[in-house]
């Protein structure tokens, strides 16, 4: 099923100075897929980021996701889409201060219309997905880096979307928590079926998905399927 | 969001920063305890003088000299000396007038009262025998005026418990002779303790027949009011109508604006106090509904801060699925929250300088004053206080609820 489908897309910002972010983008992501967006820094990666999760619009071309152009989405469908069929993980974890884990990761199911007796359960759910049972209740100050990125991907996944995109999760964290959030992001590839559109500047962590698309100045560059798959190792999870 | 989450997610807020929401809703606070605390005293004040009235019955009507007084102009003075002796003899006609239990015409004057060795300076009041049934001020030993000390201008006084325990302390005071502006008095009552009643403070006066007071301390022959008790409440307004019309005619008035007297019922009175007291809670309470406005602004500006503060979160909820509404409901929440709080400590601390003033004024002032708080007071100090909070938070939730998300989390 295609869940993203890109036709033409431009992206220019305005101001004094007008800057083309994207020139001319154009791809298809299906559901299941496992993406990396690849390229140096200011290459329009995040841009693109921004628009495939409805936090940003492009200028001009067609963005169709789940087989509807993002202009038939309202302000309110848009939230929904994103509280729904999205998930988001930020390289900064952006976790609320002073709230424990659990409040963190339940904070999406708030805003959505899941019951409130279903809520709890979903959260220590998708907090046990990361193997932070252990940690449900203390404040997201008293983690480590790689265990507020968990934190995060927990929060993506409570509401149970269809596609989750990371804009350099790893970027904060040292090699080993990497590679246990990239362990993540492949299990719930596989098990799940979750699409995961992942952005990236370094190819190893990218040769982790199934899929690259390089992107040099604002336009596609290549877009090919990875053929030495890394497998992140690592057996903290049960 | 449900409204449960959003409240939970604004006090959230509110906590983080404890000591920052406590400053900022100061001025909340301040607000509403000066419009608790003016409310209560004003309810307090006029209380006490609407008992005063009540004191006086509702059976009694005032008439005093010109016109009724309306403003600093006092044309009224002009006619100080406009009721006399036919005016009472006239009024006593039932023909003229229908109703009239007991009347009688007053002079006062403060003035030095000495026994021997002490003196105090007290209200004198020239007065007739009928005095006592008026207000209902009776004797606690001796006897009240007679009309006959009124008929023969006798020097006899009677003196009011205080003026007794002043100039006498325990010894008796009855058949002794005081010295009022001068002459000589003998007292032939002293009063049974009562507090004030109407105009008078009946323990610190002392009665002599009007007819004396007039010769011999004011030089005059005129009134300075009459005082009439009619048979029930029901007949005041016929009783009024019927006075001014005999007045008039006493005096040859034809035009009822030139009257050179003016008729005072307990409702009339009660009615100006109320006025009086109203109009001054409302200029107060204008005063201090400026501070409201000064606390309001600084929660608006607190609340930019916060906002931009809390930039990142913002960002951060809705890319998670919050809509501009949920995002403005919590911080509009978050403003209001802040100012009912502030509302509420405002209330307390209102209640508790007006205790504290009817504590001070009934205790060492000796006012006969009751603490009021009226209910209407908190209900309108927790409204007043949250719609502050809504008006001045209005801007800054609209700023956050605007925000992009990706501006947001770009935010640093």
């Amino acid at each position: 099923m295609r869940l993203i489908e890109l036709k033409n897309i431009d992206k220019i910002y305005e101001g004094g100075v007008p800057t083309q972010a994207l020139s001319n983008i154009s791809f298809c992501i299906n559901q299941g897929e496992f993406v990396a967006i690849m390229g140096p820094s200011g290459s329009g990666k995040s841009t693109l980021l921004h628009i495939l999760g409805f936090l940003d619009r492009h200028t001009s071309g067609e963005y169709l996701f789940d087989e509807k152009t993002i202009d038939d989405y309202s302000k309110e469908e848009i939230a929904r889409v994103r509280n729904k069929k999205m998930g988001f993980v930020f390289q900064a974890f952006n976790l609320l201060p002073r709230t424990t884990v659990f409040e963190n990761v339940k904070l999406p199911l708030l805003y959505s219309d899941v019951q409130e007796t279903e809520q709890d359960s979903l959260t220590v759910k998708a907090i046990e997905a990361v193997g932070l049972s252990h940690r449900i209740s203390h404040e997201s100050s008293q983690l480590s880096g790689g265990e507020k990125q968990r934190v995060a991907i927990a929060r993506a996944l409570v509401n149970n979307p269809n596609v989750i995109f990371a804009d350099e999760p790893t970027g904060n964290l040292d090699s080993k928590s990497g590679q246990i959030i990239m362990k993540i992001f492949q299990r719930l590839n596989e098990n799940e079926g979750k699409t995961i559109i992942l952005i990236t500047h370094e190819t190893y962590t990218a040769e982790h998905a199934k899929r690259i698309i390089r992107i040099h100045d604002g336009a596609i560059e290549s877009d090919m399927l990875v053929t030495k798959r890394h497998k992140a190792e690592t057996t903290f999870i049960k | 969001m449900k409204l449960k989450n959003t409240i939970q997610t604004a006090f959230h807020g509110l906590r983080r920063n404890t000591s920052r929401s406590l400053l900022t809703v100061l001025g909340i606070v301040i607000g509403i305890t000066a419009i608790i605390l003016v409310m209560s005293v004003g309810k307090g004040a006029q209380n006490l003088i609407l008992d005063q009235i009540r004191g006086l019955g509702s059976q009694t009507i005032i008439i005093g000299p010109g016109q009724e007084p309306k403003g600093p102009s006092s044309y009224a003075e002009l006619f100080t000396d406009s009721l006399k002796e036919k005016d009472i003899t006239a009024l006593k006609k039932p023909s003229n007038v229908r109703g009239i239990r007991d009347l009688t015409p007053n002079v006062e004057q403060i003035a030095t009262v000495s026994y021997e060795q002490e003196t105090m300076r007290t209200n004198i009041i020239g007065t007739s025998e009928l005095l006592s049934k008026i207000l209902e001020v009776f004797p606690n030993e001796g006897t009240f005026l007679s009309d006959n000390d009124v008929k023969q201008k006798a020097k006899v006084a009677v003196i009011g418990s205080e003026v007794k325990k002043e100039l006498f302390g325990p010894s008796n005071a009855l058949g002794k002779k005081i010295k009022i502006k001068g002459k000589t008095f003998e007292i032939i009552g002293v009063l049974l303790a009562k507090g004030r009643v109407s105009f008078l403070d009946v323990d610190h006066m002392v009665a002599i027949p009007y007819t004396t007071a007039q010769q011999y301390l004011l030089g005059i022959n005129y009134f300075q009011n009459i005082i009439i008790r009619v048979e029930s409440e029901d007949i005041i307004p016929r009783v009024v109508d019927e006075i001014k019309l005999t007045m008039r005619e006493t005096h040859g008035i034809d035009d009822p604006s030139k009257d050179d007297f003016h008729v005072m019922t307990q409702a009339d009175a009660a009615e100006r106090v109320s006025m009086i007291t109203g109009i001054l809670t409302i200029l107060l309470m204008s005063v201090a509904a400026i501070s409201l406005i000064v606390g309001g602004i600084g929660i608006m500006n607190i609340m930019l801060v916060t906002v931009s503060e809390r930039t990142h979160e913002i960002g951060l909820r809705k890319a998670i699925g919050a809509t501009e509404k949920d995002i403005m409901q919590q911080f509009l929440l978050e403003a209001m929250l802040l100012t009912a709080f502030g509302g509420l400590i405002g209330i307390g601390l209102g209640a508790f300088f007006a205790l504290l003033t009817s504590v001070i004024l009934t205790q060492i002032i000796g006012l006969n004053w009751s603490f009021a708080f009226p209910i209407s007071a908190s209900i309108l100090g927790i409204g007043v206080s949250s719609t502050i909070g809504l008006i001045f938070g209005l801007y800054p939730a609209k700023r956050a609820s605007r925000l992009s998300p990706i501006e947001a989390l770009r935010y640093e």
